[in-house]
């Protein structure tokens, strides 16, 4: 029999007693999670449809909250009944994984996002228009900059909350994406988060051609890099005859059962890793990987800041997570051929996005190069191949989250007349005019340069020393050295700002709502406990270290 | 016919795709490049499909289809929003940012 007459068996069986499609079995509880921000999501859109314009905003804050508290609590029932240790495995036919590390980065991404929320729904740091209250995204997106349909819509106090549905649309991508457990789940997943990030980068209220620019160039290079992905997978599946991660693992190690077909195309080294590749190169683009990462600092800079932050935050969970199931549980039996590579990456990300840091005059540019130099460091601990990499990546991006989304929202906070005052020469003095703000800036800052009694130290020295154990020693050099040249520049915005005159027409400081001052406080919070106390979190992170496949 | 070749077209469909995405500047041309490169993807889904015996390649390619259509939906906006406000839908007039 040829395979062509077994594809044909396929459809047509006599549609008698016989033909019966099997329903999936689909464990609700367990997806739970997922499932209700998605369902708070689609609330969401139902709201924006029906309710008056007034009432939307409200309605909107509390549905999204409500929708992300509850995963958050969902996502705790489920470690507490011990999901994340022994009773983790797959679920949804084999698609999603609920194990330890899906719980922990879900965890971490339903908690980064509704900080993140908070600082989307921040009314007060724009003035008024004719008396109604505004936020940082733009009256109506579809109005051309400065005509006047955006005139109108401005003064008739418009408001986009369409931004709270799609970034709850992006959360559930996101929750999905690490937890995926077959390469059409992680397409999926990817392309969920990524296109409601397309539409929020180009949503800001002030320098709006530069919103609009960011988008472009982020769906373009999005789009691009999801096509590679997409062949990658499209060649793991010639290879393996199996999209899941499991069943890939099984052909490389050569323990699946063989069938004619199988092994023709499992001989055939070259579908392997050439698929490996594009799909790793999928993967490191949404990362912000070196040679993948021009896209970074242009949509960093031109997305409304909040937007940024949480771009910054979640992906980067989201996207370390699924590198690291698809390194480990899917491709573990090509290591030799993927360590070297990662090596390579992780040198690059280090070395330029601490290099180019150097040179940026522009906050927002600043702190994407920053989060490429980060990026750099997860991936040593990535490469280290070991269950202490897992835990430590995880612990590192949890701790590293929390900074991101408080530095940026402090960014958001500093203003003049033309919205946020973004550039590093009118940040000179903010320390002596606002001294808190300075301050918890600088704490930020030396969280990033991993300053000990901060969360990027503990951080650190635990992706270094899983780096060092699995191996990696020239790498946690790089890796040194690389955050000695990034806290150079972090010093220096510290010394800018406490120890120049600030310029009598410089920013003012605008002073937040709670929502804002939440998310700053959580931020600094996070920073000191996990950088004083990291030892119960490091515990959660390695007992939540363990992938199911 | 031998199924292999479909991947050798597959192949040459998404290298024309990508070749197109980095050397077209109209962003529609480029936006269709990508399109071309996700078709490719589904041949070459449902070629390994045939080649396996199983329909996993077939209905992936659905899936690809209906991701293609949302990216469509989320890209036109975008560009059609660029391209009121500037009255170009060149890549290289997007240079607001350059250092």
């Amino acid at each position: 029999m040829t395979a062509s007459a077994t594809v044909h068996s396929l459809w047509t069986t006599a549609a008698g007693d016989g033909f019966k499609i099997p329903a999936p079995h689909i464990e609700y509880a367990q997806l739970s999670p997922v499932l209700i921000v998605f369902g708070a999501a689609v609330l969401g859109v139902l709201a924006d449809a029906f309710l008056p314009r007034r009432s939307r905003y409200g309605a909107q804050l509390l549905i999204s909250v409500a929708g992300l508290v509850g995963a958050f609590g969902a996502v705790l029932v489920l470690a507490s009944n011990g999901y994340a240790t022994d009773k983790a495995h797959l679920a949804a036919m084999g698609a999603v994984a609920v194990d330890g590390p899906a719980l922990f980065l879900q965890g971490t991404i339903v908690l980064v996002s509704l900080v993140a929320v908070f600082t989307f729904a921040e009314r007060r740091l724009e003035p008024k228009t004719d008396g109604a209250r505004t936020d940082a995204f733009t009256a109506q997106g579809s109005a051309v900059p400065g005509s006047e349909q955006e005139k109108a819509a401005t003064k008739a106090g418009f408001t986009t909350t369409e931004v709270f549905p799609l970034t709850l649309f992006a959360v559930g991508g996101m929750m999905i994406f690490p937890a995926a457990a077959d390469l059409l789940t992680l397409f999926v997943a990817l392309e969920v988060f990524s296109l409601p990030l397309y539409l929020l980068c180009a949503l800001a209220r002030r320098r709006r051609m530069l919103s609009q620019e960011a988008a472009v160039k982020y769906f373009l290079l999005g789009a691009f890099s999801s096509a590679f992905l997409l062949f990658g997978i499209a060649l793991l599946y010639g290879y393996a005859g199996t999209v899941s991660f499991g069943g890939i693992a099984d052909v490389v190690s050569g323990t699946a059962p063989m069938t004619p077909a199988l092994a023709e195309t499992a001989g055939n080294d070259a579908l392997l890793l050439i698929g490996g590749a594009m799909v790793l190169m999928g993967l490191l683009f949404k990362v912000g990987a070196v040679p993948f990462h021009a896209w970074t600092p242009d949509v960093y800079q031109g997305a409304p800041t909040p937007v940024t932050g949480f771009m910054a935050a979640a992906t980067k969970v989201a996207a370390f997570g699924a590198l690291l199931r698809l390194l480990y549980v899917a491709l573990p039996g090509l290591r030799w051929d993927w360590r070297p590579v990662l090596w390579g990456v992780a040198i690059l990300t280090m070395v330029v996005g601490a290099i180019v840091a150097v040179t940026q005059t522009d906050v927002k540019r600043l702190l994407a190069y920053s989060s490429i130099a980060h990026a750099g460091f997860i991936l040593a601990g990535v490469v280290a191949t070991t269950p202490d990499g897992i835990s430590s990546v995880m612990f590192y991006l949890a701790a590293y989250s929390f900074v991101t989304l408080g530095a940026f929202a402090v960014v958001t906070l500093v203003r003049d007349a033309g919205g946020e005052a973004t550039h590093l020469s009118r940040w000179a003095g903010l320390g002596r005019r606002s001294p808190l703000v300075a301050a918890v800036f600088a704490v930020f800052l030396l969280a990033f340069a991993g300053i000990p009694l901060t969360s990027g130290f503990a951080g650190k020295f635990a992706v270094f020393k899983a780096a060092a154990d699995g191996g990696a020693t020239p790498l946690v050099i790089v890796g040194v050295l690389s955050s000695a040249v990034a806290a150079f520049f972090y010093i220096r915005v510290i010394v800018l700002m406490f120890f120049s005159d600030p310029s009598p027409e410089g920013p003012t400081v605008a002073v937040p709502s709670p929502l804002t001052t939440t998310a700053i406080a959580f931020g600094v919070v996070t920073t000191v406990v996990l950088g004083i106390l990291p030892q119960y979190f490091l515990d959660l992170a390695d007992k939540a270290s363990v992938f199911v496949r | 016919m031998n199924p292999v070749n479909y991947l050798y077209l597959s192949a040459l469909l998404f290298t024309i795709g990508a070749a197109g995405v980095l050397l077209r500047r109209n962003a529609i041309i480029v936006f269709m490049c990508v399109e071309l490169m996700l078709n490719a993807c589904n041949l070459a889904f449902v070629t390994f499909s045939r080649i396996h015996g199983n329909l996993d390649g077939q209905i992936i390619a659905f899936f690809t289809m209906v991701v293609a259509a949302a990216e469509v939906v989320v890209g036109l906006a975008i560009i059609v929003t660029i391209f009121r406000s500037r009255h170009s839908a060149s890549v290289d007039d997007a240079n607001l940012m350059k250092l």
